[in-house]
């Protein structure tokens, strides 16, 4: 039977370097943990639980890309960020990655620092300064909103894959013969393709939440909280 | 409120079974980006499997719990490939829900009601002893 790996195998990176990113994972999480604690509360527990709940369930969804004998699956960054925040959505990937390397063999044991510092740490940091920029400048509509979620969500693929092109450059099992603008151009066109399937799931996925429940979009917080500050100037305005 | 968040969570957790249980069996089984990018290089058959050439995939080492009862995605002694991945998606999903769940529910902040600074919740004090404040500051310009 195929195996079907999604994340990086033992044996592809050195492990120097794979000890090293799992060193600073670990780092990275720690500081994750103590940030998200103050997103953390009755309400937003079980959201998170679900949120990484959900990206293991999609992320077993393999879509086919343009390209012929390759698919793609959710990364789930931009969508951890968008429902839960950075904080806690990073820490929400890292738990899938942990689960999938621990129970369902899927990305090597050793080689979990690697995968988390991707699609955990540099995916949902790419999100997320997307994330806030985008929702700042966009219409505050459901429009906006879509575009925010899929742009963050397309490039922090991108961004992901580059994530695995450095660790190979430092750390890579076969010689490139010097080619490794060839790995990382080929990563680059290959996930700008699942980055649009990424884009739409996240899309989709958020602007269904938004609809149903808009305050448990972690990302529309801000909205509301600004939404006074907005009502003073104008309260002040009349007299 | 509170009861309606975990009305929403129980309601997106049905979706992730489905989605991992049933959906999963109808998912693309050719390699995904990461695999695809480091065949390159490689000649391969109809499964994928390597024939030739020389790539990166080819440093690939087995996973160290291979033997896992859920490696690759599926139960073993499970003859249906159907029954087989849908369980262990079905498994997965209950899984990371109750680990990533019952590790947020650890870590979250505690309400300070609990602490017993008396049964006021809820109403902030200030914002509705502030509303009177202005208006009694308008009557008299007004």
């Amino acid at each position: 039977m195929q195996t079907l790996a999604m994340h990086i195998s033992n044996g592809i990176i050195n492990g120097p370097v794979a000890a090293v990113f799992g060193a600073l994972a670990l780092a990275a999480l720690a500081f994750c943990v103590l940030r998200a604690r103050a997103d953390l509360d009755d309400r937003l527990a079980p959201m998170a639980g679900l949120v990484a709940a959900f990206i293991f369930a999609v992320q077993m969804l393999n879509f086919p890309i343009f390209t012929a004998g390759v698919s793609g699956h959710l990364l789930g960054g931009a969508l951890a960020a968008l429902l839960v925040g950075p904080w806690v959505g990073a820490l929400c990937v890292a738990v899938v990655l942990v689960v999938q390397a621990l129970v369902f063999g899927d990305g090597g044991v050793a080689m979990l620092g690697l995968n988390i510092t991707n699609m955990a740490l540099l995916g949902t940091a790419a999100a997320y300064l997307l994330i806030a920029l985008l929702l700042r400048v966009l219409p505050r509509t459901r429009a906006g909103l879509a575009v925010t979620a899929f742009v963050s969500a397309l490039v922090s693929v991108v961004v992901a894959s580059q994530g695995f092109v450095l660790q190979y450059a430092l750390g890579g099992t076969t010689d490139l013969g010097g080619n490794l603008a060839g790995l990382a151009g080929t990563m680059a066109v290959v996930h700008l393709l699942i980055g649009i399937g990424e884009g739409l799931i996240t899309a989709t996925t958020v602007l269904t939440v938004a609809k149903v429940r808009p305050d448990l979009v972690y990302a529309l917080r801000s909205r509301r909280a600004v939404a006074p500050a907005v009502a003073v100037p104008v309260a002040g305005g009349v007299r | 409120m509170r009861t309606r968040s975990w009305g929403f969570v129980a309601v997106g957790l049905l979706a992730a079974l489905l989605l991992a249980g049933v959906v999963s069996n109808y998912a693309s089984s050719h390699p995904d980006g990461l695999d695809s990018s480091l065949l390159k290089g490689c000649t391969v058959n109809a499964d994928d499997e390597i024939t030739g050439g020389s790539c990166p995939a080819q440093q690939a080492r087995e996973h160290e719990l291979a033997d896992s009862p859920l490696a690759d995605y599926g139960i073993k002694g499970v003859d249906s490939d159907f029954l087989s991945t849908g369980l262990s998606g079905v498994v997965g999903v209950l899984l990371t829900f109750a680990v990533g769940g019952g590790a947020f529910w650890l870590l979250r902040r505690r309400s300070p009601v609990a602490a017993g600074t008396g049964p006021t919740t809820g109403d902030e004090p200030g914002t509705d002893a502030d509303r009177p404040a202005v208006d009694a500051g308008r009557g008299p310009t007004g």
